[in-house]
């Protein structure tokens, strides 16, 4: 299934089908949809990091001219106040975090709607706030929810803490492993809480029908997730309530979660009337996202020639006010990349008083194998070492027993490194003055539920419907798939990312999920669709299914002369047997993991601490690229996003708990003048439970840049940069102290 | 006879850290695993991902179990 | 307060609205004349995705009241180009794979215009430094510019 084949539309570069509609405007995203008799929501934030709310008085709110109806926390249904989403979507007895929502106004425009959330009072005992993770996990902390005690210690945990969680994996013997190194390095390193980014704010109009059918469109990774949260919190039926995936304007793993449609439905219910809620930029900072800040300990034990003999990670990951980091899959990829006999993880996952962490893009993997990959870079330098022969030295490969559980099957990480080895960037020295950096990263992939379906039309051209939001062109690589099956043109080939009542469910886009599963759920329909073809050109030619060959879009009778086109067929479909649907519903397996490799050369101005990229190599396995250029489009972006998690991004608190940049001036995100071009180098080994091979290239990329980018500017400066980001406040002092 | 092989974790309750079991699913391997280990809570398995011979199912049950797999449970991935 | 009524001209057509005084033009524009394809991504001018142009120069439609159009011609990436007569600008985004999300593309298409009217011929490092009030987060911005770099070419071939 997955040697080298050659294909007729995988692999090609077209215009992708949603291109049109984006250059031109047309494209509807989240905020993009009013509807008749609508009016506007807004959302009263807490102004303090940590509080308790004594009370909550509405009344002046509702009196005011022009607003239609306020919630509260008490508005949800009883049954579901005790779960954690809901009191993240609106304050129960506390205040969490700075920007906490507390209550909501709908009225009649914007404005009146500010007026309003003024004259809501509420009544707020203030306290302490719990920023980091070493004040989080010191005895005696002020705890943020009383009632959490920690799971997964070695004895169950009596007193109540900040600490949710503990979590272990161990392989081999680490004391054995640390005994026969001839080097031991160990390190602590940090990176901070950033946001995913998305340069469209959350937004959803919706309509609720007492009787019928309510409605949500917004912008979201996964619209039947969407609808199976807002549903379970308000207790509707799945089929009572319609989900509407507009186009959708960046997620990284921030649009998994839901925050305004329960809501909006809520005001939307009181009021009788559709309500839009859109975002402020301040909102989207302040209260959703964002990606997890940690902190982490390594150890790693090598032999003189490089061979790695125990590795040790400790971990601790910042959930925000609710448990659920992803400290999880942070233990499992922190040393993934290589093949070690002796290892041993442990995470912790902290509660303090920030947003609740969201997925991010390879969820956990960035910081934890961040400061694995700078220690693996030190200990280069300290055996006099390549930093990519160290690597090739105790690479994974198929057949290597990964320190989570399974055995990997063909995986392309030894490739990633070749590759870059013999790059011309890399077998050309840095420029004097300059610092390079080399790092790894690894991701799994997910399958999971997928669905899909093609309409053949009568003229012979095909509407594809499936239920993965598009966040970086999968319509174009669905399109391909089918195009591939059935034979006929993409351009013939309509996809569609249809609604929650228009095909079946769909797991969210996340994972780098999508184009292999989806794409595997597109592919079984396209497939269910040529075996109709067959079937009624066999009964049209009196032969039996088996002796029709399909090819090229043609169907041709082996057991005698005749030929019928796609088009043929399905203009005469309604006469042999109805209308022609293809179906794929699928629980999608063998996920293929993905591993990336970079290279960075930067420079360094030593009087500002500012750094400059000069140069950018980045290799993924993608399995197959079914789209080659929005498979660099992925490599390119996650590079991007890791440099500035790597140099600029962080959140920057004050004293009191509250966020002091929660706009694009203050947390910076690169700008084009930062960067130079990115060079992608896409490594293709087939993922072996996939048609195509494919592996999925959404995620691995962004982990490479944080060690990379910051190896580099350690090796310019001369000093090592433990602790995320590399600004140039931090770099001056580095420097000033070296 | 299929061989699981447990994680530390599993291995709390399992207190060994392979064991062969005969099963042609992952719901006969599964009902084979709670019956050897009856102090084990189902959901330390029944919630997780399986490898089996290298092929990760997120949400495992009708999966087949060859005579000679190698099979591993491992935490859920949701991703970004 | 009372509304304010504004004549002015968008995309070569006259338009006239009414609006609150402290309404801005992007407010208006998305709202008042349902022309959706500008994107607000900040409303503090620091993302580029209200891009348009005020007789010809390029604002961020965010940070200009819309009563400030009176008078004035507006353009929106709504006036550029449609699907069946696309601009050179928008062919090469699609060519060059230049976005993935698409929320960044409406500014990035109005930007370039401005960019490549005002200088036919930028150096890469002239486009980046355009460019840097239009923030993309999906594309790295690589292929964007090597978008904007060929249109430009391509301009200077028709031209």
């Amino acid at each position: 299934m997955s040697e080298a084949k050659d294909y007729k539309y995988v692999g090609t570069r077209r215009v992708r089908p949603d291109g049109y509609d984006k250059v031109t405007g047309r494209a509807n995203y989240g905020a993009d949809l009013t509807l008749p008799g609508m009016i506007w929501g807004r959302i009263l934030r807490s102004p303090h990091a940590h509080a308790k709310i004594k009370g909550i008085n509405t009344s002046k709110a509702e009196a005011h001219p022009g607003v239609s109806a306020v919630v509260t926390f008490q508005d949800f249904p009883e049954k579901s106040q005790g779960s954690p989403l809901a009191q993240n979507i609106l304050a129960n007895e506390k205040a969490l975090y700075h920007g906490h929502a507390i209550a909501a106004v709908a009225a009649k425009t914007v404005q009146i709607a500010e007026e309003a959330l003024g004259l809501i009072e509420v009544d707020y005992e203030v306290l302490t706030p719990v920023m980091d993770l070493d004040t989080a996990m010191a005895d005696g902390a002020t705890l943020i929810n009383e009632n959490l005690k920690t799971v997964g210690l070695p004895e169950p945990a009596t007193e109540a803490s900040n600490i949710a969680a503990r979590q272990e994996l161990k392989i081999g013997d680490i004391d054995a492993g640390f005994a026969e190194a001839d080097v031991i390095l160990e390190r602590e390193y940090s990176t901070p809480t950033v946001h995913q980014g998305y340069i469209e704010p959350h937004a959803c109009t919706v309509r609720y029908d007492e009787n019928g059918q309510s409605m949500v469109w917004c912008c979201t990774q996964g619209h039947f997730d969407v609808r199976a949260s807002t549903a379970n919190l308000l207790g509707m039926e799945l089929g009572k309530l319609k989900v509407v995936a507009s186009e959708i304007g960046g997620g990284f793993g921030g649009k998994t979660t839901i925050y305004l449609e329960p809501v909006a439905l809520m005001l939307s219910k009181k009021s009788g009337n559709p309500v839009k809620i859109v975002m402020d930029r301040d909102e989207v900072f302040k209260a959703s996202g964002p990606g997890a800040a940690t902190k982490s300990w390594i150890k790693i034990g090598a032999k003189k020639d490089g061979t790695f003999t125990a590795m040790q990670a400790k971990m601790a990951f910042e959930a925000g006010a609710f448990p659920g980091s992803p400290v999880g899959p942070g233990t499992m990829t922190v040393f993934a990349p290589y093949d070690v006999a002796n290892a041993k993880v442990e995470g912790f996952d902290v509660l303090v008083n920030k947003p609740k962490v969201a997925a991010y893009r390879a969820p956990g993997a960035p910081q934890a194998e961040f400061a694995s990959e700078m220690l693996i870079n030190e200990l280069a330098e300290k055996l006099g070492m390549d930093m990519i022969d160290i690597r090739l030295k105790n690479a994974a490969r198929e057949g290597t027993q990964a320190l989570y559980g399974p055995k990997f099957r063909e995986i392309g990480f030894i490739e990633c490194l070749e590759q870059c080895k013999a790059s011309e960037h890399y077998q050309n020295a840095v420029a004097e003055g300059n610092g390079r950096g080399v790092g790894a990263g690894f991701w799994f992939n997910i399958g999971g539920v997928s669905s899909a379906v093609i309409h053949m039309n009568p003229d012979g051209t095909a509407t594809l419907l499936e239920g993965s939001p598009d966040i970086g062109g999968s319509r174009a690589s669905m399109q391909s798939m089918a195009a591939e099956e059935l034979g006929i043109a993409p351009e013939r080939i309509k996809p569609i990312v249809a609604d929650t009542e228009m095909v079946a469910h769909n797991d969210t886009t996340g994972g780098s999920r999508t184009t292999f599963a989806t794409g595997m759920a597109v592919i079984e329909a396209a497939q269910d669709v040529v075996r109709q073809f067959k079937e009624r050109a066999a009964s049209t030619w009196n032969v039996t299914p088996e002796q029709v060959e399909w090819a090229d879009g043609v169907a041709r009778n082996t057991a005698g002369d005749g030929e019928m086109t796609c088009q043929e067929i399905c203009a005469s479909a309604g006469r042999t047997g109805g209308q022609i649907t293809g179906r794929g519903n699928i629980n999608a397996r063998g996920a293929g993991p993905s591993f990336s490799v970079h290279i960075a050369d930067v420079a360094v101005d030593k009087d500002t601490g500012k750094v400059d990229v000069v140069r950018y190599t980045a290799s993924q396995d993608a399995g197959r690229a079914i789209h080659p250029s929005y498979v660099e489009g992925q490599i390119q972006g996650g590079s991007v996003q890791g440099i500035g998690w790597a140099l600029n991004e962080e959140y920057i608190y004050s004293d009191d708990g509250l966020l002091e940049n929660p706009g694009f001036l203050d947390y910076r995100i690169p700008l084009a003048s930062d960067l130079p071009m990115i060079d992608p180098i896409v490594v293709e080994v087939p993922n072996p439970f996939h048609p195509y091979g494919v592996r999925g290239v959404g995620e691995a990329n962004i982990i490479p840049p944080l060690a990379t980018v910051a190896t580099a500017v350690g090796n310019a400066i001369g000093r090592p940069m433990p602790d995320l980001p590399c600004s140039p406040p931090r770099v001056l002092k580095a420097i000033q102290e070296g | 006879m299929a061989l699981v092989i447990f994680s530390s974790e599993l291995q709390k309750f399992t207190g060994e850290e392979r064991v062969e079991v005969s099963a042609s699913t992952y719901r006969q391997l599964v009902d084979g695993i709670l019956k050897r280990y009856p102090d084990m809570p189902p959901e330390e398995i029944t919630e997780k991902a399986v490898s089996i011979d290298g092929m990760i199912i997120q949400d495992p049950l009708l999966d087949p179990v060859d005579e000679n797999s190698e099979v591993h449970f491992l935490d859920r991935i949701s991703g970004g | 307060m009372a509304k304010v009524h504004v004549s002015t001209s968008v995309n070569g057509e006259p338009t006239e609205f009414l609006c609150e005084p402290h309404d801005t033009l992007l407010d208006v524009l998305r709202n008042e004349l349902n022309m959706t394809g500008t994107k607000e991504g900040c409303g503090s001018g620091d993302c580029g995705a209200c891009s348009v142009t005020v007789n010809d120069r390029l604002v961020c439609s965010c940070l200009v009241l819309g009563a400030e159009a009176e008078g004035k011609e507006i353009g929106t990436v709504e006036g550029i180009g449609n699907n069946d007569s696309l601009h050179v600008i928008q062919e090469k985004f699609l060519e060059h794979a230049a976005l993935q999300c698409g929320i960044c593309t409406p500014g990035l298409i109005v930007s370039t215009k401005a960019l490549l009217e005002e200088n036919p011929s930028p150096t890469e490092e002239e486009a980046r430094y355009y460019l840097a009030g239009n923030l993309c987060r999906c594309t790295g911005y690589d292929k964007i510019i090597r978008a904007v770099m060929d249109a430009a070419e391509s301009m200077r071939g028709a031209a």
